[in-house]
């Protein structure tokens, strides 16, 4: 019977148009496109020209500080453009894709029979080393890291998240091959809710199991860090999201980059909320085509609403979403006398309205709206309750505000990712931007302790 | 509705920057978000938000304090009439309007000083209007006495939201409890106006309601009788359902309790500072009953003066109070025991609620503070241990 950690603190928030257990084929997509930014922490260095042919699996761009670290094309065709912003910061690299695909071979390996170094050389080669990210900092990993362990989360617990069960359907094999491979690395944990019964998870091989009992934020990887073996200053852990281990069972099995993953389709502003089988890069505009509900502006995000990036239609799938959600906007609700009206169709973790009265079967209709002004820091222990980790968050967050280095480290900024404050900014009544603030308290200390 | 949203947006213009109205930005925002929930949408970080702002917040606090004010009002006038011996023939109304007039020029007064420094203040650091007010506006008339002068009432406001909050920052960085500093400033600048036989009742007819008073009326509170040594003039019933002189919201227990009750439903007081309060008291309480330095028993001490409303009302002001969940017990507890240790040992002052609570503010922070450390030196441990 595997480890059973019960997690008190957290919410769940019920939002309506949860994705049906039931897979549409949206079929192919005649341009893809790779994003740098959805690898925190990289600095990319485009390989490739305008007009120049990849193969799935053939580097789009590397890593500039470590050029071994490659980002491959999730398609064979043609690169089509090399789109940048500002200061010539690459946006993103975009890719026609051919009628036939090819796949780069790299050649189908029994992982039992290799080391630690060939794993990573092999995971390195075809440039899906970047997919793994790292505490601290919660940016993706470089080679010369040595992890004293890596996490796998299974649990996707955020508001509208894609329950990843949906794609372990028929990835198992690939699925244990990757934690294989992992293991080869470092001890490898692997992350279970309590209501996953798949048994690729609950009789996974060659990993630890600890099953996390919890309202959200107990899918976190880092919750799950904090609570099994807590990162110090010094260590690396290396933290690997569950659709990257298929990723990685499926270069060692069969010897290609295939970088399709489950992704659900949800939200309240979509027609029919359900799962796709898309790759990485997919453009929204073919994932949500004729698939959100025309009524006032909609909010697209990619990820969940808690730690989606706000996007647009001309945006693409990103590297490491599981969802893409659509809600309103809200721009135009003119709601009056917030302050005193009951409000019944709101949501609140606080007790001044009454959501809390209603039970947790309801589900609630949220937009995009800030709903107040920002303040200072007033109510206390808001940001702990919603917290499940060893750490004062809201002491952490005053030190990062104000610089103090020190004070961030004592209080444990090493363990922390911005996404484990998703929900303090959530239920924040002073409307601070908390997910802005770690991740520039992460950026202060990697660029201090370089 | 919608008329008036356009009315809004049609106006904005001008008090935009370049604009004719531009001085008054802040109060056009502030009354702009004060009848519409404002439509700005999120933009980085979480794409939804919890519906709770500090605006509700403030608002639920202000709705927690209507019984104790309405009480109180209630007891202005039944002291009044009582002082003069006419309770048995009043009725209900002209009892509650006497008071209902005697309260209402202070809490408007109070509103339009302090808000009016507000929100100058707003418009000269460029900043949104902060809600912090609404709650001091109508704690500060609530805990002075009854006859206390309003001009005495605009210096004491003046004071303490120019120096107790707005140079610390605003809502959300003042070390010191806004109300308890007002109340402080009136009871060592003009202590006979604060305390004495002669402010606790109301001695004036006020618009033909009430009765006027001849002077040298006793109507002290029990708290200053006991001080006296003088016996307790009030059964125990009278301190719970507050028919004693006082100042406007303290008296009454049970007006309080419901204040209470709505905080602590709505989770936004820590029913860890408030129940650590009475504990502390009660404990110390019961130890000056033993040593015989006190006359009354633990739960007088509980129910007179401003024991409850202050447990209830300033202790768990969560900006000016201990903001560490183990931090609270301590600051609760503190600040019970402090009390009662000022209303006994102190000569002076028969009351110790006060001041023990602006005392405490000052020392949350280094309770916090021990609480941080304990925390990092656990961790430190921790660290090193599993090496």
């Amino acid at each position: 019977m595997a480890n059973v950690i019960k997690l008190r603190k957290g919410l769940d928030i019920n939002l309506k148009g949860k994705a049906k257990d039931e897979k549409v084929n949206i079929g192919k997509s005649s341009e893809y496109a790779l994003v740098p930014d959805n690898f925190t922490g990289v600095i990319p260095k485009v390989v490739v020209q305008e007009g120049d042919n990849v193969k799935a699996g053939d580097a789009l761009f590397v890593n500039k500080k470590f050029p071994e670290v490659k980002f491959s094309s999730p398609v064979s065709g043609t690169v089509t453009a090399v789109v940048r912003g500002d200061r010539r910061k690459v946006l993103c690299v975009k890719v026609k894709a051919d009628d036939n695909q090819q796949f780069v071979d790299f050649g189908k390996k029994d992982v039992g029979s290799l080391d630690a170094t060939a794993v990573k050389q092999s995971l390195l080669d075809a440039g899906l080393f970047g997919y793994i990210n790292q505490l601290p900092y919660a940016v993706s990993t470089t080679p010369n890291t040595e992890p004293k362990a890596i996490f796998v989360s299974a649990l996707r617990d955020m508001p509208l998240a894609g329950d990843f069960e949906m794609e372990l359907k028929g990835n198992e094999k690939y699925f244990q091959t990757g934690l294989d491979a992992l293991s080869k690395i470092a001890k490898t944990y692997l992350g279970i809710g309590r209501k996953q019964s798949a048994e690729a998870l609950t009789s996974a091989e060659n990993v630890e199991i600890n099953v996390f009992d919890g309202p959200c934020p107990a899918g976190n990887v880092d919750v799950q860090i904090n609570h099994l073996d807590p990162v110090r200053k010094g260590d690396v852990v290396w933290t690997v999201d569950p659709s990257v281990v298929i990723f990685i069972g499926r270069l060692f099995d069969e010897g290609v980059v295939n970088l399709t993953r489950t992704i659900a389709i949800a939200g309240s502003m979509v027609k029919s909320p359900t799962y796709a089988d898309l790759l990485v890069g997919t453009p929204l505009a073919d994932i949500l085509k004729d698939n959100i509900v025309e009524k006032g502006s909609a909010r697209i995000i990619n990820g969940n609403p808690l730690t989606g990036m706000k996007s647009s239609l001309d945006d693409y799938l990103g590297a490491h979403t599981s969802e893409v959600t659509v809600i309103p906007e809200g721009d135009h609700a003119n709601e009056l006398l917030g302050w005193i009206l009951p409000r019944f169709k709101e949501f609140s973790a606080s007790h001044s309205y009454f959501s809390w009265l209603f039970g947790k079967k309801k589900e609630y209709d949220i937009d995009a709206r800030i709903k107040g002004g920002e303040r200072h820091i007033i109510m206390s222990g808001e940001y702990d309750s919603v917290l499940p980790m060893d750490i004062l968050g809201e002491y952490l967050i005053k030190a990062i505000i104000t610089d103090d280095i020190d004070k961030m480290e004592q209080l444990g900024i090493y363990e922390v990712a911005p996404e484990d404050f998703a929900l303090a900014e959530f239920v924040d009544s002073s409307k601070l931007e908390l997910q802005r603030i770690v991740r520039e308290g992460l950026n202060m200390l990697r660029k201090e302790n370089a | 509705m919608s008329s008036l949203r356009n009315y809004l947006d049609k106006i904005r213009p001008n008090f935009e920057k370049d604009g004719k109205l531009h001085a008054f930005k802040s109060m056009y925002d502030g009354f702009d978000s004060f009848l519409f929930v404002p439509n700005t949408t999120s933009k980085v970080g979480t794409n939804i938000h919890d519906a709770v702002d500090s605006k509700r917040i403030m608002s639920i606090v202000v709705i927690a304090l209507m019984p104790a004010l309405f009480f109180g009002m209630y007891n202005i006038g039944y002291q009044n009439f009582k002082a003069a011996g006419t309770l048995a023939d009043a009725t209900f109304w002209p009892i509650f309007f006497y008071g209902f007039l005697a309260v209402l020029p202070k809490i408007i007064v109070s509103y339009i000083v302090g808000l009016g420094i507000e929100f100058a203040w707003a418009q000269w650091k460029h900043e949104e209007i902060q809600e912090g007010y609404l709650v001091s506006g109508i704690l500060i008339p609530m805990i002075l006495p009854v006859n206390c002068p309003i001009w005495i009432m605009i210096i004491a406001i003046a004071f303490a939201v120019i120096f107790a909050k707005e140079i610390f920052g605003g809502t959300g960085m003042n070390i010191f409890n806004v109300a308890l500093i007002a109340r402080a400033f009136l009871f060592f600048s003009y202590p006979s106006k604060m305390s004495g036989d002669s402010v606790w009742v109301a001695n004036d007819t006020i618009l033909g309601f009430g009765n006027k008073l001849a002077d040298g009326i006793t109507c002290a509170t029990p708290l200053g009788q006991i001080a006296q040594h003088v016996t307790v003039p009030c059964s125990l019933s009278d301190m719970f359902t507050g028919f004693i002189p006082g100042s406007i919201g303290e008296t009454s227990v049970i007006a309080i309790a419901i204040g209470a009750l709505i905080l602590l439903c709505t989770n936004i007081a820590s029913w860890k500072t408030m129940l650590s309060v009475f504990v502390g008291g009660a404990i110390m309480a019961i130890i000056f009953k033993a040593t015989g330095s006190t006359s009354i028993p633990w739960y007088e001490h509980l129910a007179l003066g401003g024991f409850c409303f202050g447990a209830v009302f300033m202790a768990t002001d969560p900006v000016t109070s201990a903001r560490t969940e183990t931090g609270k017990y301590i600051y609760g507890f503190l600040i019970g025991a402090m009390a009662i240790i000022i209303r006994v040992l102190n000569p002076g002052y028969p009351e110790g609620m006060m001041l023990s609570i602006l005392l405490m503010n000052m020392f949350a922070p280094l309770i916090d503070y021990c609480v941080v450390q304990r925390n990092i030196s656990r961790r430190m441990k921790r660290l090193t241990s599993n090496k």
